[in-house]
């Protein structure tokens, strides 16, 4: 019974909360990042749990990026209440600092929409000035009236300009001094040198100022950019996450055998240490004492638990099933083989961040094109037609801004986000802004096995030929037990009552005393069978007294349209390989059942990761799609990646593309959207570039007023936006 | 036209009204959860 008592697990997160608190005039606040809120349901059991402690102040969780802020008054101690309300509520909280995890990212979405509202400002105004002027161009206004109406606009447009135009400023002001040039560059040049000629003819009384089509442009370029963010979903950065899985504690046997609780990465090589029923293993170890089973899910990608006893080596972040453990530590924090991997992943990701998007392409090559004919204009007109420099100015000037990419800086972004909604609509999430444009690009397409090809959850096998009563018997005890074998025991016979007073022996089974006798549930030692028929598969027994004793199959079903899926990807002229990290004979069932020709088995998540590594020398472009840890070097290291929602947070993190659902199908729907999308964009841009072939004659030859300007401007963009809005359409075959 | 020196300065000052709320909505963190602000609404309490 000693034992039974120290296997309780340590509150956790309660030893790490300090130093989290933040205390402010007897208010401590503390934040915390949430596992498992999915829902406006999951919000409110936690808002309301927290606010029923008289002492709490406010208790608010944001949804979007799944944090919790809880304020209270009285002793700072509370927080290990409060953490373990929320434990009871069944939600890991993990304390955070704030300033820390403030990012960049979103620091920069602010400026960009407080830009865009600006922009939006001006360019209303300053248009509403503009039509004024146009008009009085027609029934003839007086200069003074002009003049004013001019300055007013400059008024407006150029602290707005000023202020909204930082974010073009500054990153192709970080393109020049690296001596490169992206899209940005071209439009810097083009927004300065009108706001600057605009300012020159208003205080010379000039005829025309440009201020409206400089404001209008950047509004545009603004929404484009914006869009352009919003479009990379809820992307959250690894490290956060993994923080969550490393603040675990663990419990310390000490020599004397008292039970002590410390932070995963503190323990020492040589230590003992306690592993709880249902405790995540902290460290890397061998067995000492106790035969359990071990959820390895999370390093071998394998669903179904292994055994383990005495001598045997467990891994951090696997989670023990059955019974208590104590293990040795043979290695903690970052020598273990979780950090190892996710070193890996790193690795992985810094190559693909070099990634040029194709909108950066095209603008490498327009911005010499454009700045050149601006040139040509300026020394054509002063040189061989004599004109005046300030007159000649005018000209280029008008040639920047009317090939300003402003409709190619809208041709990208719209089609993502409206792709992206459509795909989200089937449940399928793009968390990286390029994921679509590299989709189109694949040629190969990588699957892992359990969890991806298959559900990850063992299934119950020949439910038909089993005997009813025998099922709703099991099920019946089975329901007492977290076990996933019994979970899917459960699953199988839906509806069965629970029976009373089930004992649970962990490890072994389940025990309940009816009125015929003892039933037993469990495993083949447990129920005291011995059947010389041995099976592989994971299996659980009923014994009931004077009757034979039934055996139950599980078996780690495949996902029911995966055949059909990996033959429409052969079908569109895609190779498709299989990498598991199971046995030899079970992969090789698999691919045979599916008609995949090329697998491996055994990989290791390094194996996989080179596996990738070695398509991409090939020249090869692969889509891997995978959900454990164990794939998430490999999910990085790929040309793009997607994962189940079921899969771990690392996998979904490293994944470019996350979708839901118990079928495979969503994989066909992105590569289908991606490569319409991708056809979309080019048509997009082949428009841009066809509209500046028409203005820039116009310019060339300087007869681009702010009227015209501002109509093709506007036109190019809609037809731009209102090709995009194809993609919004169901396909019609 | 000089109501002009009367209606710009007043076309401009609802602008910038309009503009000033969307800054202070947007500092006073109301952008900050929109799916979040979905689902409570459906709350009944609170």
């Amino acid at each position: 019974m000693t034992a039974l008592a120290v296997a309780d697990p340590p509150s956790e997160a309660v030893a790490a909360v300090d130093g989290y608190v933040q205390t402010e005039g007897g208010l401590h606040r503390l934040h915390l990042m949430v596992d498992g809120v999915h829902c406006g349901g999951c919000v409110r059991r936690i808002e309301r749990a927290l606010a029923a402690d008289p002492a709490v102040e406010s208790a608010r969780v944001n949804l979007t990026t799944r944090r919790l802020t809880v304020a209270w008054r009285g002793p700072e101690e509370l927080a290990g209440h409060l953490l373990r309300t929320l434990a009871d509520l069944g939600f890991r909280a993990v304390p955070y600092d704030p300033a820390q995890l403030a990012t960049a990212e979103d620091a920069a979405e602010r400026q960009l929409l407080r830009a865009m509202a600006v922009a939006g400002f001006a360019a209303a105004n300053v248009m509403l000035l503009s039509v004024s002027v146009w008009a009085g161009h027609a029934q003839g206004m007086g200069e003074a009236t002009r003049a004013l109406l001019h300055w007013f606009s400059a008024l407006i447009a150029l602290p707005a300009i000023v202020y909204a135009g930082r974010p073009f400023f500054a990153s192709a002001w970080q393109a020049l001094r690296r001596g490169r040039t992206n899209m940005d560059v071209p439009i810097t040049v083009g927004l300065v040198l009108a706001a600057a000629m605009s300012l020159f003819e208003t205080v010379r009384g000039g005829e025309h100022a440009y201020f409206d089509s400089a404001v209008m442009l950047l509004f545009f370029l603004l929404i484009g950019r914006y869009l352009d963010r919003r479009a990379r979903g809820r992307a959250r950065g690894t490290a956060a996450r993994l923080l969550a899985l490393n603040a675990e504690a663990v419990t310390v046997l000490d020599a004397d055998g008292r039970a002590r609780a410390l932070p995963a990465r503190q323990a020492v090589p040589g230590m003992v240490v306690l592993v709880a029923t249902g405790e995540r293993i902290g460290v890397d170890g061998r067995v000492v004492d106790g035969t359990s089973e071990v959820d390895t899910s999370l390093i071998t990608g394998e669903t179904l638990a292994r055994p383990v006893g005495p001598g045997e080596v467990v891994f951090a972040g696997t989670l023990n099933h059955g019974a208590p453990l104590r293990l040795a530590v043979s290695a903690a924090g970052e020598d273990t083989l979780l950090a190892e991997i996710v070193r890996l992943m790193e690795l992985a990701e810094q190559r693909r961040a070099r990634y040029v998007v194709l909108a950066d392409r095209v603008a490498r090559r327009y911005a010499p094109v454009v700045h050149g004919l601006a040139l040509a204009t300026f020394l054509g007109w002063t040189l061989f037609a004599g004109l005046a420099w300030q007159t000649a100015l005018l000209y280029a000037v008008a040639v920047l801004i009317i090939t300003c990419p402003c409709a190619l800086g809208l041709a990208v972004p719209v089609v993502q986000v409206i792709a992206s909604g459509r795909l989200l609509q089937g449940g399928s999430l793009l968390k990286s802004p390029t994921a679509l444009e590299r989709l189109a690009e694949i040629d190969t397409v990588v699957f892992d096995k359990t969890g991806t090809l298959s559900r990850g959850a063992p299934a119950l096998q020949d439910t038909a030929a089993l005997d009813p009563e025998a099922l709703r018997r099991a099920a019946a005890l089975a329901g007492a037990s977290r076990h996933p074998l019994a979970r899917a025991l459960c699953a199988a016979a839906p509806a069965v009552p629970l029976a009373r007073g089930v004992e649970e022996m962990p490890g072994r089974g389940l025990r309940w005393v009816g009125p015929d006798g003892e039933v037993r549930v469990g495993s083949r030692a447990w129920c005291g069978i011995a059947d010389p028929h041995d099976s592989t598969l994971p299996e659980l027994w009923l014994s009931v007294p004077d009757q034979a004793p039934v055996r139950f199959a599980f078996e780690d079903s495949l996902r029911e349209d995966a055949a059909e899926v990996v033959a429409a990807l052969e079908a569109r002229g895609l190779e498709v390989e299989l990498l598991s990290g199971d046995r030899a004979p079970a992969v090789a069932a698999v691919a045979a059942r599916l008609g995949i020709a090329r697998w491996r088995a055994g990989c290791t998540p390094a194996d996989k990761s080179a596996r990738l590594a070695e398509l991409a020398r090939e020249g090869l472009r692969a889509l891997m799609v995978g959900d454990g840890l164990n794939d998430g070097p490999a999910l990085a290291a790929a040309h793009v990646s997607l994962s189940p929602s079921s899969a771990i947070d690392i996998a979904q993190n490293a994944a470019d593309a996350v979708f839901q659902g118990a079928r495979l199908q969503p994989v066909l729907e992105l590569l289908d959207v991606a490569r319409r999308a991708d056809r979309l964009i080019k048509q997009n841009l082949a428009l841009a570039l066809t509209y500046n072939l028409f203005a820039l004659p116009l310019a060339v030859l300087g007869q681009v007023t702010p009227l015209i300007a501002a109509l093709c401007m506007s036109a190019s963009s809609l037809v731009v936006v209102g090709n995009a809005l194809r993609l919004g359409r169901r396909r019609a075959a | 036209v000089s109501i002009l020196a009367w209606l710009i300065p007043l076309a401009l000052a609802l602008g910038a009204l309009g503009l000033g709320a969307f800054l202070w909505a947007l500092r006073s963190g109301q952008f900050d959860d929109l799916d979040g602000a979905a689902e409570r609404i459906l709350f009944d309490d609170d």
